[in-house]
């Protein structure tokens, strides 16, 4: 399942691969939207940063002042009262911006945490209310890849990214605002010396997210290769393919390697880069500097300043640069996680208020010209009329890929019909809720489904009050009930993915989940020979018992099945071709008929 | 870790060497750039120092600092080019390996390790000397030949650094221990969400047929409760990060000028004012000092986890391979045959054998099929002549050689193998159809002749790019009745003198099973076919038929003779047949 890997993380330094969102504004406005009770919090955050940001710039002034003291003092010597309270002055400065940093980052990550889990919770209970639909279209990978990895980087992004980010655009606007109050020669000079250093900085910024996004492409269709030949390890040994894919595999590489060095490269530069814009900087201001102060318009300690706001002012434009790269990937994050949340729902059933009680149902289901198509464009069945009284077998034939499932999720009203109506004792299915339907039919499926649990849970599974004597009757009932008690810790056994429980035996846990449910009509998906011999006569027999007594539809493939059911329904290509019985659908002599013989043909 | 930087050849350590010099070339201009501050801090501070001193210094100064930024250029590309090449080299190496492997080394490992090596460990790698590299070589240089620039300025400037060194490390120390444990539990609540929502999805119909989406959500909320309790906690904790660092440094700087002030007024006139430079020129040494130990500490929880990619990639580097090719490559005196002699397989690890004694033997143009129940060894029989693994006694011989001999292309080139899932490779139907290399050319023609034997033609022709059709990774856009017949039309285009078809014709409906048979039949009259099945219907016909129980061979013969007297076949064949229809058949 390759579509299931994550998308690749970000990694490393500099800026990483950026996903742009489709609709920016749109994705902020959202994110706004969904963020409104934290939004007060989330202001104190900013402002906090702000403050932090603005005490440090205070900072290097009173340093500029004891410096001041200190250089005045060379000769006549020094005020150390001076000297002492501009310290504990400076001091207690730097202990509350580094408190509201402190407070601003525990408050962001308090918010992007709860919001995290927010959205995670919004997505599980999402998965539940979307039309099965919406999984014909959508693969696994994609929904996991949403709860786990976009929610992460939302999360991830919150707390670093928007915190410093107001941090940085408070300290280089409030840098520049002091160096102008300070001196605005020097002001100009810093500003003018950084300038040269950013513009050359921004331009491999470029160049480098570019190099990052194809490296990621690369890197997805390498890491795709490797997946391919390894998990087709066998055939490609079979066939002598390995020369075929190691050229591949070397065309790719080099296309990764480029690109890795490349970006590698250019990001690489952004730190040395920022180093020299800062000496140079601080060059430009001593020399400026010392002419202002030998024509004595400025104090030596306003250099000394200077040289901190010439740091102050380079830092956070980098940050301001990453913190956009990164609330892009965010904004593209949220946009797909948004969307998920946003997808049309099933319909609202609470004005539904018909009930059938199951266990005073008499198990009539009537199908009167029922039109279905999984496309409103196309419809695959036509025109379906059939009467089922209570205790009939339906069995359900026809070639892989003819759409049996079609059937259970019809009856189960997982897709609504588009024409027609299905009635259950002379209700129609359209007055019933899903809810109310699901518990009129038990289901077992071909796949089975068991999840990492006890077997209780697995047996009883949404079912309170089922005694461990009823779930033993269950398993004795199915012929499990021996190997239950011979796994350690019997019924509390944990159920997990690497298993001594093996695919016959999952089989009949599911058959007897669905005897514990005990509803009047069944939907039983025959396995196909996928167990050994003697678990198969189990499972055969645990399916009979099954259907005792209850309105059974069996997507069949034993034969005994078919020729013992009331009625055969033959599917091709969606539709239902033939109903009858055996005997009626041999005397037809089409496609039943064939499909029957083409098994035993010579 | 270090064994990987063994590959490095000749050509990669000169250039490591010639980064190296070049990284102590730009420590020196960096630690140079404070001697021409304080220089400059002291013109600018005595009276009568002429403008152009000022101007000469700063004209040093910047030189330095470019000179230190195009050291850094050139370091970072030639470190980019190391650590780029060096991963380049080692996913080469680490496929061609995997490619070499046999079943064995594969089952080991597992395939999504496997991947997960090749790609992310070695990212991780790639990551860490990308980085490292350059800081490892860096941050000690720079942190030692500063301390040495520092120490005889004065000792109590050196002790408040040392101070402030030391509670860096302390709260890094600190942070790590909280903090790393829980990380892994992070990891682990991760995986739990993402197996509770992959659990829903799966089982989405169930879960609804239970109504028991509330009962589902419930599990879910505990999990996500769980991991955000303790994200949140590590996040926290890593809070304090950023704070704490600018405190240091803020502190340090401000700690520098109140002892400059004592150190200045105590001091004599004539030392005043090189002691006021060197207050200043200290204070960036000392953030210098910092710096260089944040980067060692930064390599320091890097490395643990650099280092478990590199055990996981040297692990699979240094596994043997098991299967050793033979040299045989000449023209077999007969063709199409088969036999095993007493042939018994047992993995490597295991007490119990699969295979007991197995003796069988096969002609040109035969048809054997092998039936028994799940996990009673026919496709280790399969294995067996693929040679995906060895046997472990015995002798398996093909056209009269025996396997071991062969060189792997050759036997491979003899068999055309169908596999149980099948393998769709990411190309046009062409390319699936016409996938490997036999030696000889595939022509179109032979390509479309096996396409319509394999009972494929119908559906390829309604693609809309007929052959060139693309086929996504995995055959996503193809049903699986569909794969299986593209992956038997690619046995049939590889001309084989055997056929071996490991449980091929599940996926296909009753009535496409039988016509493909019977094409392929007719298609390939020569041929010898083994036939590993699970229907009584696909193998009825077959010349001989090899009923396995739980590893041993326990009837061999025609489909008559075995209803006849072998007891787990007639157990199989009534399961699946009535007794009229078996008779009739």
């Amino acid at each position: 399942m390759h579509n299931e890997k994550a998308r690749p993380r970000r990694m490393g330094p500099g800026p990483g691969p950026s996903e742009k969102p489709k609709d920016l504004k749109k994705a902020v406005k959202s994110m706004v939207k969904y963020l409104d009770k934290y939004l007060p919090i989330i202001i104190v955050a900013f402002v906090l940063a702000a403050l932090s940001s603005v005490l440090s710039i205070i900072g290097p002034n009173h340093l500029s002042d004891l410096t001041d003291v200190i250089t005045d003092g060379i000769v006549t010597g020094i005020d150390f009262g001076k000297v002492k309270s501009i310290a504990l002055f400076l001091l207690i400065i730097y202990l509350f911006s580094a408190t509201f940093n402190y407070i601003q980052n525990f408050i962001m990550v308090t918010v992007s945490n709860n919001f995290a889990k927010d959205l995670r919770d919004k997505i599980s209970v999402k998965i539940n209310k979307l039309p099965l639909k919406y999984f014909d279209t959508h693969s696994y990978g994609d929904i996991l890849s949403r709860v786990t990895n976009d929610v992460d980087t939302i999360n991830q992004s919150m707390h670093q990214s928007l915190g410093t980010l107001v941090a940085a655009i408070a300290l280089f606007i409030g840098s520049i605002i002091m160096m102008f109050v300070t001196n605005w020669i020097l002001a100009i000079t810093a500003i003018l010396s950084s300038l040269i250093g950013f513009s050359f900085m921004f331009l491999i910024l470029g160049k480098s997210q570019k190099y990052f996004d194809r490296r990621q492409v690369e890197l997805g269709n390498l890491n795709g290769h490797i997946e391919e030949i390894y998990s087709s390890h066998n055939v490609v040994k079979a066939y002598n393919g390995n020369k075929d894919a190691s050229n591949t595999f070397d065309k790719l590489n080099k296309n990764v390697f480029t690109c890795d060095r490349m970006s590698q490269f250019l990001s690489g530069l952004m730190q040395p880069i920022m180093q020299f814009i800062g000496n140079f900087g601080y060059v430009c201001v001593c020399v400026v500097g010392a002419i202002l102060t030998m024509k004595g318009y400025i104090s030596f300690g306003v250099i000394v300043a200077f040289i901190i706001y010439v740091r102050l002012f380079t830092s956070p434009l980098s940050q301001i640069a990453q913190g956009m790269t990164s609330l892009q990937s965010t904004a593209a994050a949220s946009e797909r996680v948004f969307e998920f949340i946003e997808e049309e729902e099933m319909e609202d059933e609470s004005k539904l208020t018909k009930k059938l009680d199951p266990k005073k149902l008499k198990g009539n289901i009537e199908f009167k010209h029922v039109k279905f198509g999984y496309d409103s464009s196309k419809t695959i069945i036509k025109d379906f009329n059939c009467k089922v009284k209570p205790g009939e077998k339906i069995a359900i034939v026809g070639p892989t890929g003819a759409g049996k499932t079609t059937m259970v999720n019809l009856l189960m009203k997982f897709y609504n019909i588009t024409d027609g109506d299905i009635l259950i004792d002379g209700t129609s299915v359209k007055d019933l809720t899903r809810e109310n339907i699901h518990d009129l039919f038990i289901m077992v499926l071909q796949d089975t489904w068991l999840f990492n649990g006890t077997i209780r849970e697995n047996i009883k599974y949404n079912k309170a009050d089922v005694s461990d004597e009823e779930i033993m009757d269950a398993l004795k009932t199915v012929g499990v009930d021996h190997f239950v008690k011979s796994l350690s810790g019997g019924l509390d056994y944990k159920i997990s993915d690497n298993e001594s429980v093996s695919a016959g035996q999952k089989q009949l846990l599911t058959i007897a989940r669905g005897m514990i449910k005990n509803a009047p009509f069944l939907i039983l998906d025959e396995a196909t020979s996928s167990v050994d011999t003697r678990t198969e006569e189990l499972v055969q027999k645990a399916m009979d018992k099954l259907t005792e007594g209850r309105t059974s539809f069996i997507i069949a493939h034993r034969l005994s099945t078919i020729k013992n059911a009331d009625l055969i329904l033959v599917m091709n290509e969606g539709n239902i071709i033939e109903q009858g019985n055996h005997e009626e659908l041999m005397k037809q002599n089409g496609f039943y008929a064939e499909l029957y013989n083409s098994q035993f043909r010579k | 870790m270090l064994k990987l930087l063994k590959d490095f050849n000749k050509k990669d350590w000169l250039i490591i060497i010639g980064a190296l010099l070049l990284i102590v070339f730009q420590v020196w201009l960096d630690l140079k750039l404070p001697d021409y501050m304080s220089n400059i801090t002291v013109l600018v501070q005595s009276e009568g120092s002429k403008m152009s001193e000022i101007l000469t210094e700063g004209g040093y100064m910047i030189l330095c600092a470019f000179g230190s930024l195009a050291a850094a250029m050139m370091v970072g590309y030639l470190t980019s080019f190391i650590s780029a090449t060096f991963s380049q080299k080692l996913r080469k190496q680490l496929f061609e390996k995997v490619q070499n492997f046999g079943m064995e080394e594969i089952k080991k490992f597992s395939t999504s390790s496997l991947i997960t090596r090749t790609t992310n460990d070695i990212t991780n790698i790639q990551m860490f000397i990308a980085m490292g590299l350059q800081m490892l070589i860096k941050a000690p240089i720079t942190a030692v030949w500063a301390v040495f620039k520092i120490l005889d300025k004065s000792w109590q400037w050196s002790a408040v650094t040392g101070a402030g060194v030391l509670v860096l490390i302390m709260m890094i120390v600190i942070l790590m221990i909280t903090v790393m444990p829980k990380f892994k539990l992070v990891q682990k609540l991760i995986d739990k969400i993402n197996g509770l929502t992959r659990e829903n999805l799966t089982g989405i119909r169930v879960v609804r047929a239970f109504n028991a989406e509330d009962y589902q959500e419930e599990k879910f909320d505990v999990k996500n409760k769980e991991l955000t309790k303790t994200q949140m906690f590590n996040q926290r904790m890593m809070a304090f990060m950023s704070p704490v660092m600018y405190l240091i440094m803020n502190l340090l700087s401000l700690a520098i000028y109140f002892i400059g002030a004592y150190l200045i007024d105590q001091a004599n006139m004539m030392d005043k004012v090189t002691l006021f430079g060197n207050m200043v020129v200290f204070s960036s040494y000392a953030m210098q000092v910092i710096m260089a130990f944040l980067m060692l500490a930064i390599i320091f929880i890097m490395y643990p986890r650099a280092n478990v990619s590199a055990q996981r990639v040297i692990e699979v580097l240094e596994t043997n391979e098991s299967i050793k090719d033979g040299t045989f490559d000449k023209k077999t005196k007969k063709t199409g045959e088969i036999e095993f002699k007493n042939v018994s397989f047992r993995y490597p690890d295991a007490d119990e054998y699969v295979l007991e004694n197995i003796s069988f033997k096969v002609n040109k143009g035969d048809t054997i099929a092998i039936i028994g129940s799940t996990g009673s060894g026919k496709s280790t029989i399969v294995n067996l002549l693929m040679r995906f693994y060895d046997i472990t006694d015995g002798e398996i011989l093909i056209d009269g050689v025996n396997i071991k001999d062969y060189k792997g292309e050759y036997l491979h080139n003899k068999l055309g193998y169908v596999p149980q899932k099948a393998v769709m490779f990411s190309g046009t139907v062409n390319y699936n159809v016409a996938y490997g290399d036999n030696g000889k050319k595939k022509s179109d023609k032979l390509i479309k002749e096996a396409v319509k034997v394999a009972q494929a033609e119908d559906f390829v022709l309604k693609m809309p790019n007929k052959y060139e059709n693309d086929i996504a990774q995995g055959g996503t856009n193809i049903s699986g009745g569909q794969k299986q017949r593209l992956s038997i039309a690619r046995a049939i285009a590889k001309e084989p003198e055997i056929y071996i078809f490991d449980d091929s014709f599940s996926a296909l409906d009753y009535k496409t099973d039988y016509v493909l048979r019977t094409e392929l039949k007719k298609y390939t009259k020569d041929a010898t076919s083994v036939i590993v099945a699970q229907r009584i219907g696909t193998i009825i016909n077959a010349d001989k038929i090899i009923v396995l129980d739980s590893g041993k061979m326990v009837g061999i013969g025609t489909h008559k003779e075995l209803l006849k007297d072998c007891d787990v076949y007639k157990e199989i064949a009534y399961s699946q047949l009535s007794k009229e229809e078996l008779e009739n058949a």
